[in-house]
This record gives C-alpha cells, structure tokens and sequence, in this order.
C-alpha cells in the first residue's frame, strides 16, 4: 500500500510539539522531565514564531505560560507527572480564571516507572481542578487533539489538560501534518472580576467552573475524539490512551470499541449507549479505573480492574491473558543465568569521585561512633546509591534533599542520636526546588551538610541547558547564574567549592563540613562527561589523561579500584587482577587515586 | 492484523540500537508500510539494557509486543539476547552479535558471564551468531557494528527490496557514510552465504 509522501514519523512528543505550533502557539516552557522532555526541545525548534523556555522548575514553567495566556497568546507548558504535583497550585487556581489565549498543559505520566519515582494516573487531575482533557492514543491523534485543544480552551474559556503516557511519548507513528495558522494576540484588558482571585472573585467563579463543566459535559457527548467503532456487539470495550491500541490488537474487529479521546467529562448518555448495544462490556485501561469507576457510578456492569491489572504498563500479551486466557506460544527458557544489568554512572562521571569519598567516610568506624543519614535527590547522582557505591540513604521527590536532611537533621539533635545528615542534589534540581530547601536550614538552623553536585548540565533527562549553563533552550546566551553567590545570598556562611575528581579535595571538604555545627555547602565543581564543553569549560576542564591503564606488574589484585563502580573497570576471574578498557575509560583518574600500590597508570587511547 | 511483522532490537546503552530502528523505520515507511516504533528514553539509557521495537505491515496498532511476539530479535550482545529470548516467536529468528559486554554484576566480579549463551540460543530458536564488531573493526571502526547487524536483519526479514542505501547516508553523519555502507553490506553478504 502506498501511502501519501506527506506522512512523516514522529514521536507523540514531536508530533504534540507540531500540533502546539501548527494551533499557533507562541509561548512554551517546561523542566525537563523523562518522558515528556523532547516536547520542548522540538517547539524550540521553531524560534521565529515560538519563545520555549526551560523554566526551573514546573510551577514557574506553568506560570510563566499562564502569564503568557492572560497577555493574549497561546501557550504550553509541559511536565512529566509528578511535575504536575509541582504546579497544582497554579493550575487549580487558573482553572477557576479561564483564559484569554488559549492554554493546553502537557502531562507525561510514566506507567512502569520507566524513569520516575512513583506512578500517579494524572487522569484524576482533571476532574480534580475541574478541567477538560484530551487523551492521544497515538502520534496523528498527538497532533489532532493537540490542535483542537487550543480550539476547546478558548471556546469554553478554560485550560486543558493533555494527557499523555511514556508509549504514547515515545512511540513513533505516521502523522500527516498540515499548516500552522496564524493566531493573532488576543488583546489584553485589564479584568480583576477575571484574573485577579481573592475570595469574593473566586467565590462567584466557583460558580461558574460548575456551568463551564456542564457545557464541556454536553460537548463530550459529541466531541469527535469520543467515537464509536462498531464491529462485532457480542463484546464491546471502552478505551481511551494507549489501551485503544492494545484493544484493537486483542479483539481486531471481533469487538466493536467505544474509544474516548475526549475523557473529561465523561459521555455519560454515549457510554450508556454503547453499553446497551453490546453483549459483555469490558473496560480495557492503563494503570487506575478512572474510566471504570465513572461507568460503575452510571449503574453499568462490566469488568475491568478485577481482570487487568492496576499497576504497570499494559501490552497486548497481557491484556489478551487477562480477558481472554490466552498464552502466546513463547520459547522456555532458563533465563536466571543472565545477570542484570541495571544503569550505571557513566565511565568518567563526576559524580564517582564524590560518591566514592561519601560512602568511604560514611561508613568508616570511627571512636565516637558517628552514624550518618544521606539524603539523595531526583538524577544521575541518584545512581550513587547502588552497589558498590551505597552512598545514599534516601530519595523522595525533586529537590527535597536539604529539606527532607534538614528535618531528619533536627529530631538527630534533638533525641541525641549522634547522626549528621549530608544532602546531595544536582544543580538543576538545587534551582528546581532545593533554594528554598536550603532556605530552611539556614533559617530554621540546623547542621544539615548541603553536597551539589555542580556538573554544568541537566544531565539524566539528555542535555539540558539551565540558569546556569549560560545559554537558553533556544540558543541564546544568557546570564549565567553562580550557584555560590546563591549559597552565600540565603546565608550559608561555610562554602567550599571543590573538584569532584580529585579525591583528596572531597575527603577535606567533608571532613571539615562534619567538624561544623552549623549549615555548610560544598559544591562539587566538574561538567557531565556527556556535555559538549564550551570553549571556557575546554580550558577549565581538561581530562586527566586519555585513560589509564593496569601495570600487571604491579596489581597484586586487590580489588579496591573496583569500589569506585566504574564500567570500565573488570575483575578477571581467572587472573583476580582488573583490567581497564581502553576505549570505555575516560581518563578521570579517581581509580588511579583509590589504588594504593601506583597500579594504574597513563595510557594512550588505542585508536581503532 | 496477521500480516504485522515484529523486530525487536536489544542491546546496551549506547551500542547505537536507536540508529539502526530510525534507518529500518525510515526505509519502511518509504516502502509503503505502515510503521510503528518503542523506545525508552531517560534512566534506563546509563549503560543499562536498552530495547526497542519496531512493527510494520497494513495496519499496526499497538506500538509495542508482549511475549512470543517477534519475528526477529537483533541482539547487539550476546546475553541481552538470551534476556529477552521470552519475546521471541518460537518459529521467529535471532541475530546476536557475538560480543560480550559485562554488566555492573559481572564486572565486580560477584556474577559470571553466563557461558555457552550461543549454544544456548541456537538449541531454542533459529539463530545466526555474527562477529558484527570484530567484521566493523575490519572494516574501520568498532561503532559500525550496528550497520553489520543491520545487514543481516535486512535478509532476515526479508526487506532486501528496500533502497537502504540512500537512507542510511541519509541518516549517518557524511563521514561515515562509507563505513555505514560497508558495514551494512558485510551485514547481509553474511546471511546470503
């Protein structure tokens, strides 16, 4: 079959991005956040029509578009979900405001938690802040609802949530694009019965975010994103996101489908409709029964969550064994012999050095018997607490690292229990929420040891510029903000800033932290070695050497450069000496460092 | 339906899985197919196990398989292939490069590479075990592996009708259009033979 030469392949990401763009959208910000990243990075692209912007962190970014909306554009924001609890306070209250440019908020849930620390159904917040959304099932629709998003926010003057998850992101499917249309700047008048919410404006809004919630009711009943398929009735399935697709592999045509694109507010009197018209009826969704628990309130049977299961993603395999009892024919085999192979810091990671003194001094005996407490944070760095690193005790959401250390810190004191707690997060996430973090352990005085772990980027997420890389999402260079002026600006008077690499540098810096009954920050000062460097970094930053090597000569074996968890670094069963691969090893030194017996020394890359 | 074709392509981090699915993605759609095509980005990508997935035929739905449902599984090492052998058709084929990459376990000495893991495969499911780095390596550089592999997908989906070559240039660096072109057609003269 040959199809149109104007289908191209897009991620969901690319192809939401486009659909922004071609609705004409001129404000976008966003923080970076595994799986809805690329969203920006592809509006970006468009810099003649489109101001993207990384913001630190969601809530600015939401802001930021609704400020863009009030003054009379369309605007995106886009999030991961957890990234969406960040901006809820927003979000709720602009809710209440409606809009003038229209406004569409992106959010990318991760079911599986591929990358991400919990697995919210972010569905819920639709209901929740009384607003509509749109679900895409696959790229084309991407596009589509993304289009029509802006169509429906400004016609029942409210903002949008679109939904999307990690599948629907990160799958490439054909979608056929077509123009972008010019949407001149609403103007802006000056309106505080509108924008300006104190309680007696809000009280009467209330309101009317009741009426605007009826009317988009009774637009969901006809909305074309809520279609019909009407194939065999004995089985009918409702459907929305990602499950469609897995629906439509399962049954084929052996089921009609009632297939919601347009998911809040439900069509009651639509589903009620294709549910006297089938036989069983089946509610075929990812991750919580939102669509199932609004059927069950209509006094509709059908089965869902008692045979799919609630947790992790879906695929066709498993909803064919949940609904149908169906086993594929797989091949049998002992797989138990494969170890894992979980994700690593990388060869050359600045984090290594930082992580290897950490957990060295954490978990030293010493006289007085001093425990420790690290507080970990959202990132790379959070890979410092895996085997044979173990220097991290915690992680719970981005940012928290000084704050949730500064309380943990307090009650140590309190009660006498002869713990310090040493927080680490990155220099994204210190902007993200770790400002006021630190904020509080100055304020609220606490001895709480503050670790960032300055590597000049955005790393885990692939590459993202922030406040203080000196360059914005579009290019443009910017003001490069110094993260120990920031320290020293809230009121931490004990800063050092050291580099990372260089063992003995970590292991003073720490030390003299834990000798200090009051706040101190210590920022590890060393670029990602992903990064492409500036010409400034080049200078600063210079590489050890090409990468080392082990003298057999001299390795009695003994193990202790494998405590620095670099992939570059083997122990031969065989032989019980390491080894160093060539082309891995990136020339750091901290193994080189951590050997006791000069074993490890310079080498020259062998280039291929 | 029934005439989707599934290739999963597994590998790790870094080993250049997602240049070989966007060139066999690219190449489909020129063909006239419809395509759809998984991948997963962020924490899993730090050295870790890395898969992706690419269906084509008249209409795809689903953009990703569940067990037993791949007619071809690339592997660009040797027991990642063995890891995701579940996901293989029993009557599907397997392509493993015939390289080791020790995992965190492995390298730290607490886990043995699994031994014998060719064998293994080949006594389970139709397998060809390629040298695809050592032939890259001949060829000029270790990276191009992945284009060795990808020679060999090429006949044993059967998709040799497709023009890869133009799309291939059109996709790697200019520099090393040569050494992707090379590498690609050692790739498939291994399978002809």
């Amino acid at each position: 079959m040959i199809r149109s030469n104007s289908a191209l392949l897009m991620s969901g990401n690319e192809a939401a991005a486009r659909g922004a763009y071609d609705a004409g959208v001129s404000f976008a910000a966003a923080y970076p956040g595994t799986p809805s990243t690329e969203i920006l990075e592809s509006i970006a692209l468009y810099k003649d029509d489109v101001m993207a912007e990384w913001a630190p962190n969601e809530k600015v970014a939401l802001e930021s578009a609704i400020g863009a909306s009030i003054a009379g554009a369309r605007a995106l924001s886009a999030m991961k979900m957890v990234g969406v609890n960040v901006a809820a306070d927003p979000l709720f209250s602009y809710a209440y405001c409606g809009v003038n440019g229209g406004l569409v908020l992106v959010s990318a849930d991760d079911p599986s938690l591929h990358s991400s620390q919990n697995e919210q159904d972010n569905r819920f917040y639709a209901p929740f802040a009384k607003i509509p959304m749109l679900e895409p099932s696959d790229s084309q629709e991407c596009y589509e609802m993304m289009r029509s998003a802006y169509a429906i926010s400004e016609s029942f003057d409210t903002p949008v949530l679109f939904r999307m998850t990690t599948r629907v992101c990160h799958s490439k499917s054909l979608v056929t694009p077509s123009r972008r249309s010019e949407v001149p700047l609403r103007p802006y008048v000056k309106n505080l019965d509108k924008f300006d919410l104190v309680p007696a404006v809000s009280r009467r809004l209330r309101l009317e975010l009741e009426a605007r919630m009826e009317k988009l009711a009774e637009f969901s009943e006809t909305c074309d994103f809520n279609r019909t398929e009407w194939h065999d009735r004995t089985i009918g399935v409702v459907t929305s996101g990602i499950a469609y697709q897995y629906a439509r592999e399962v049954f084929g045509d052996g089921a009609s489908y009632l297939k919601l694109g347009f998911t809040n507010p439900l069509p009651k009197k639509l589903i009620a409709d294709f549910a006297s018209k089938v036989g069983t009826l089946y509610v075929i969704e990812e991750l919580e029964p939102y669509l199932e628990n609004h059927i069950r309130r209509l006094g509709i049977t059908c089965i869902g969550k008692e045979k799919i299961p609630a947790v992790y993603e879906l695929n066709p395999d498993i909803v064919a064994r949940a609904l149908l009892g169906t086993e594929p024919p797989v091949i049998s085999c002992d797989t138990s012999v494969v170890p894992p192979r979980p994700p690593v810091l990388c060869a050359g990671c600045p984090h290594r050095g930082f992580f290897a003194e950490l957990g060295k001094i954490t978990t030293r005996l010493d006289a007085k018997r001093q425990k420790y407490m690290i507080a970990g944070d959202i990132g790379c760095y959070g890979l410092g607490g895996a085997d044979p690193l173990n220097a991290m005790d915690l992680c719970i959401c981005m940012g928290s690292a000084p704050s949730v250390g500064h309380g943990a810190q307090k009650v140590f004191n309190k009660f006498d229990a002869n713990t310090r707690v040493i927080a680490t997060l990155g220099d994204s996430t210190f902007f993200h929420t770790g400002i006021p973090a630190l904020i509080d352990i100055v304020y609220n005085r606490s001895n709480t040891i503050t670790c960032i772990l300055d590597n000049r980027i955005t790393g885990m997420t692939g590459q993202q510029d922030n406040p203080h890389t000196g360059f914005t999402l579009q290019g443009e260079p910017t003001k490069e903000l110094s993260i120990e002026a920031v320290v020293r600006a809230v009121g931490v008077d004990h800063v050092r800033v050291i580099n990372p690499m260089r063992l003995e540098e970590v292991d003073e810096a720490l030390e003299e932290a834990l000798r200090l009954d009051e706040p101190s920050v210590i920022i590890t000062r060393w670029p990602c070695v992903l990064k492409k460097k500036t010409e400034e970094e080049k200078v600063e930053f210079r590489p050890y050497a090409e990468c080392f090597r082990i003298d057999a000569e001299v390795c009695n074996g003994c193990g202790l450069c494998m405590q620095v968890g670099c992939p570059a670094i083997s122990l031969d069963r065989a032989t019980g000496r390491t080894r160093i691969d060539p082309i891995a090893c990136n020339g750091c030194s901290v193994c080189e460092q951590t050997c006791n017996f000069g074993a490890i020394i310079r080498a020259e890359r062998q280039h291929a | 339906m029934r005439e989707v074709t599934n290739v999963m392509l597994v590998g790790v981090g870094g080993q250049g899985t997602i240049l070989v699915s966007s060139v066999l993605s690219k190449g489909l759609v020129a063909a006239g197919h419809d395509v759809k095509m998984s991948e997963v980005h962020g924490m899993a990508q730090r050295g870790g196990s890395v898969t992706t997935q690419v269906r084509f035929g008249e209409k795809v739905h689903s953009p990703i398989i569940g067990r037993g449902g791949a007619d071809v599984l690339v592997s660009f090492e040797a027991m990642e292939a063995l890891r995701w052998i579940e996901f293989v058709k029993p009557t599907g084929k397997v392509i493993v490069n015939d390289q080791q990459i020790p995992s965190a376990p492995i390298l730290a000495g607490r886990r043995d590479y699994p031994v014998g893991v060719i064998d293994m495969l080949k006594s389970k499911v139709t397998t060809t075990a390629i040298k695809a780095t050592d032939i890259a390596t001949q060829l000029g550089n270790p990276r191009a592996m992945n284009m060795v592999l990808f020679g060999a997908l090429v006949e044993a989906a059967g998709l040799g009708d497709v023009e890869w070559e133009p799309i291939i240039a059109s996709t790697v660096k200019a520099a090393f259009v040569a050494l992707n072109v090379n590498a690609y057609r050692a790739g498939r003269r291994l399978m002809v033979h």
